[in-house]
């Protein structure tokens, strides 16, 4: 009779463990706190789709899966840590040369990115002497690039020309662009004599998230794709060396993994939004014409996924490119001078610490720690009416764009 | 995670324990008949239920593990599951009363991977020495000779054996162990050679330097550089103060030579364990600590660590030793188990663009906690429950990610 009481105890607490495990195991942060989530509205299927990419997009690859021979990390992951910003031992260096004007990616050297890593048995790289121009960049966010692919080429060619027009400085232009081998026309593309109009990567090279993705797969990694038949190679060994993988490593539907996966990120939910010195610090962003470039709304045009159709998403962007003289680095790309950046996207800014590493680092090479840093580096060139007002505030002003910033 | 600060604990939890046991004992008479003590590590593949010294030649038998997992990580669960984690067969045999055989077949979630884990053949000249040659199991840490399920009180094995020492490893080697009877104690040894891991311990699915990526099923056919790597391990046991063992593994592991011809530098990996199972009144109280050295190519060395340590302690208090229905020494277990791992120990390599001034820890690291009860209904079949709550920093040291859940599981020899 003891034991029979004892055994109904035993199995009613069995029970009453198993329905309190989903207590008891560690909850999820605040969704304003994570950036690796997907876009609301999403149908069964295109979540499931979602969650493929984001296997991929996780995965580490090895040598035996086409890894390298030479490479800079072995995940997207790896760098876009959480899909947020990375941190700075994943910087990328792209370099070249000028030569009679015209410059020189050096393709023939292992340009136009440096591997600094290799696969035991192979040779990492390093930059050639010709290589007298450097790029350094550290990997951006990479959320809400839905939101930024679907944007009409005209709405950013409106700004563009709203900029030059109302004459204060700020001009920014859109990139003209090569369309790469992953280039496929959509709706939203303006055709400009072959060339189209680039918004990703730091001095909007790439028209098209699909683009990147195949440059990053082979640059960074050293994963070749149907897109990038190619893999890097070290020039001290010799061209196309050292990968005894079949080539494509990844096949296009993979890539298109990726891409669906990037697209329907979300884009960062703000934290804080309601707090006072974040509502003054925002007015104080527009007033002294930080949002000239940093646009807090843009407003997709027609896309196939409906959570991205028709939608308006605030992004701090309007994906121009602008003149920034402190911030130049020599290197060119697209129509974009050595001395042109594409405006970077503020969205997420708050949670860069914890992608990367508790340090915030900002700016394309992750120059700058602090947001006062950033401004004196916006001295000078087309932000220089902004950078110099916002020097001018009182310091307790600048906490409050900065706390603004922060809750972005 | 700072490599004197976890360093420090370990040894001081080490220490403190250590002392505490050896006041315990200092009266007891530790002369006690040393000579038919089983040992904890040594003798664990003969210590099992189905060989039973008697006229038999050949003897069947074997274990199998089964578990549920319900694990979540920051809110996110793949929800509950089962798993059949391992089913093996052992066979043995005495073809001479100096001869024995054993081998044992492994097959791990079903039939997904099937392994001959054990193939060997021990020839004893004398108790001191002992030849062994085949697939063997090399003597290292606690876990990879004596990995026996039936014989753990918690699901998973402590990630110091899996992670850093890669058990279950199993080789193709030969050498020698024997037992020597100085005073009060049995001190073991064990030294074999064997083909060795391969290059994989660096440039694997990981993305770090992983120990475990460098087993490779070419290992049992022919090694990858034509130099064997090394094994050895020697304990100090005795009835009252329990078991201490030292070991170490290693060798080259990389593929340097090629048909003779060099085409890479030589690498190695060095693997040294301590480890340490002993008894205080009802309380059992066992654990190992590792450090792994592994030759990684400059460049590399922010993503693949060269240094890596860390290990476990396990505490396994005794509540009842009863009749339960039919059983006649049911036993019931409170257990702990606390385990930190450092995968990559040091600083960033200064950057190319010199961003940071300042030395940059590198992360990388797991702490874990499990607490459990297991229920023993004899020595050979064990009902297991235990939650477990692990924190995972990645390599940029970026807020942890916490893992928390339960798994129940069986166990038993057969
Ligand atoms: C070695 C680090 C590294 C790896 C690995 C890496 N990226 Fe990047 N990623 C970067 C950097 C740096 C940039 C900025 C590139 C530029 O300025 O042209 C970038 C830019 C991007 C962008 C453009 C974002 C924007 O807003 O302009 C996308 C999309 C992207 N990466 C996706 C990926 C995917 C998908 C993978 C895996 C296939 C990947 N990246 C792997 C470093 C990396
Ligand atoms: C003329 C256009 C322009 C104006 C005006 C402007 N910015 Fe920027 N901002 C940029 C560009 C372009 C970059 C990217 C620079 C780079 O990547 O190195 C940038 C980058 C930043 C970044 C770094 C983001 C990151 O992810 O690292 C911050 C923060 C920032 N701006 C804040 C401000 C603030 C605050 C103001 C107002 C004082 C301001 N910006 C005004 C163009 C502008």
């Amino acid at each position: 009779m003891l034991k029979l009481k004892a055994f109904i105890l035993i199995g009613c607490s069995a029970g009453m463990i198993l329905q309190g495990c989903t207590k008891l195991v560690p909850r999820a942060p605040d969704s304003g706190e994570v950036i690796a989530e997907p876009i609301e509205g999403l149908n069964n299927a295109q979540m499931a789709a979602h969650l493929v990419g984001d296997e991929r997009f996780a995965h580490v690859y090895s040598p035996e899966e086409g890894l390298g021979p030479v490479f800079i990390q072995t995940s997207c992951e790896g760098c876009h840590v959480g899909d947020g910003k990375g941190h700075f031992s994943s910087v990328v260096e792209r370099f070249g040369m000028w030569e009679n004007g015209v410059f020189n990616y050096l393709d023939s050297l292992g340009g136009p990115q440096l591997q600094g890593k290799a696969v035991l048995n192979y040779l990492a790289e390093s930059i050639p002497d010709a290589g007298t121009v450097v790029s350094r960049r550290v990997p951006p966010i990479i959320t809400g690039l839905g939101f930024l692919s679907a944007v009409h080429d005209t709405t950013l060619l409106n700004l563009a020309a709203k900029q030059t027009a109302q004459g204060n400085g700020v001009s920014g232009r859109v990139n003209y662009v090569m369309p790469q081998s992953a280039f496929i026309l959509e709706s939203h593309h303006v055709d400009s004599s072959g060339y189209y109009i680039g918004r990703f990567g730091k001095k909007a090279t790439k028209a098209t998230v699909k683009e990147q993705i195949v440059f990053a797969l082979k640059e960074d990694m050293g994963i070749t794709s149907d897109f990038d038949m190619f893999d890097p190679f070290n020039i001290e060994v010799g061209y196309n060396t050292g990968d005894d993988v079949p080539d494509p490593e990844l096949a296009g539907n993979q890539v298109n993994d990726l891409v669906f996966y990037l697209r329907t990120l979300k884009a960062p939910t703000r934290r804080m939004e309601d707090d006072e010195n974040v509502m003054a610090g925002e007015e104080l962003f527009k007033q002294v014409g930080c949002a000239e470039c940093h646009i807090s709304t843009l407003k997709t045009g027609y896309s196939e996924i409906e959570a991205l159709s028709e939608k308006e998403f605030h992004p701090y962007t309007d994906l121009l490119i602008h003149y920034m003289p402190l911030l130049g680095d020599g290197y060119p790309e697209g129509s974009a001078s050595g001395d042109e950046w594409r405006t970077a996207p503020l969205w997420g800014l708050g949670l860069a610490a914890d992608s990367q590493g508790g340090i915030a680092y900002y700016l394309h090479d992750g120059r700058a720690t602090t947001i006062n840093q950033v401004v004196n580096l916006h001295l000078g060139g087309e932000a220089d009416n902004a950078a110099s007002s916002y020097k001018a505030l009182t310091d307790a002003e600048k906490d409050q764009v900065i706390a603004f910033l922060n809750s972005l | 995670m700072n490599l004197k600060k976890s360093l420090s604990f370990l040894t001081s939890a080490f220490l403190l324990v250590t002392a505490i046991n050896v006041n315990a004992q200092s009266d007891t008479d530790a002369k006690k008949d040393t000579s038919r003590l089983e040992l904890v590590n040594q003798d664990a593949i003969y210590n099992r239920p189905f060989i039973k010294m008697d006229k038999l030649r050949t003897a069947v038998g074997g274990y199998m593990e089964a578990n549920t997992n319900y694990f979540a990580e920051d809110g996110v669960s793949e929800g509950f599951s089962m798993e059949l984690r391992r089913f093996n067969i052992f066979l043995y045999s005495t073809i001479h009363e100096r001869i024995k055989f054993l081998s044992e077949l492994e097959f791990e979630h079903g039939t997904e991977e099937i392994a001959l884990e054990t193939a060997l053949l021990d020839i004893e000249i004398n108790s001191a020495f002992i030849f062994r040659a085949g697939i063997l199991l090399p003597q290292i840490g606690l876990v990879n000779a004596n990995h026996d399920s039936p014989k753990w009180d918690f699901v998973d094995r402590p990630l110091s054996s899996t992670t850093l020492i890669p058990s279950t490893l199993s080789e193709v080697g030969f050498g020698f162990h024997g037992k020597l009877y100085p005073s009060a104690v049995v001190v073991s040894y064990d030294a074999y050679v064997t083909n060795g891991l391969q290059a994989s311990i660096v440039n694997n699915s990981e993305g770090r330097t992983f120990v475990p990526g460098g087993k490779n099923e070419e290992m049992f056919g022919e090694d990858n550089n034509g130099v064997p790597m090394f094994n050895a391990k020697v304990s100090v046991a005795n009835r009252k103060v329990g078991e201490y063992g030292i070991s170490y593994y290693g060798g080259a592991y990389n593929t340097f030579r090629v048909e003779g011809e060099v085409v890479d530098a030589t690498r190695n990996v060095h693997i040294v364990a301590f480890d340490w199972t002993f008894k205080i009144k009802k309380i059992g109280i066992k654990g190992e600590y590792v450090m792994v050295k592994v030759d990684v190519p400059e460049e590399l060395l922010d993503l693949y660590g060269t240094t890596q340590h860390g290990g476990f302690i396990e505490i396994n208090q005794q509540v009842f030793d009863k009749k339960i229905m039919d059983f006649e020494h049911a036993k019931l277990l409170l257990n702990v188990r606390g385990e930190i791992i450092d995968y990559n120990v040091g600083d960033f390599s200064t950057p190319s663009n010199t961003l940071s001034t300042v030395d940059i820890d590198k992360g990388d690291n797991i702490a874990s906690i499990m607490a459990g009860v297991s229920l023993r209904l004899t020595s050979d079949a064990v009902l297991k429950f235990n939650y477990r709550f692990q924190k995972t920093t990645d390599l940029f040291r970026n807020p942890a990610a916490n893992l928390g859940g339960f798994q129940f599981g069986i166990a038993t020899y057969f």
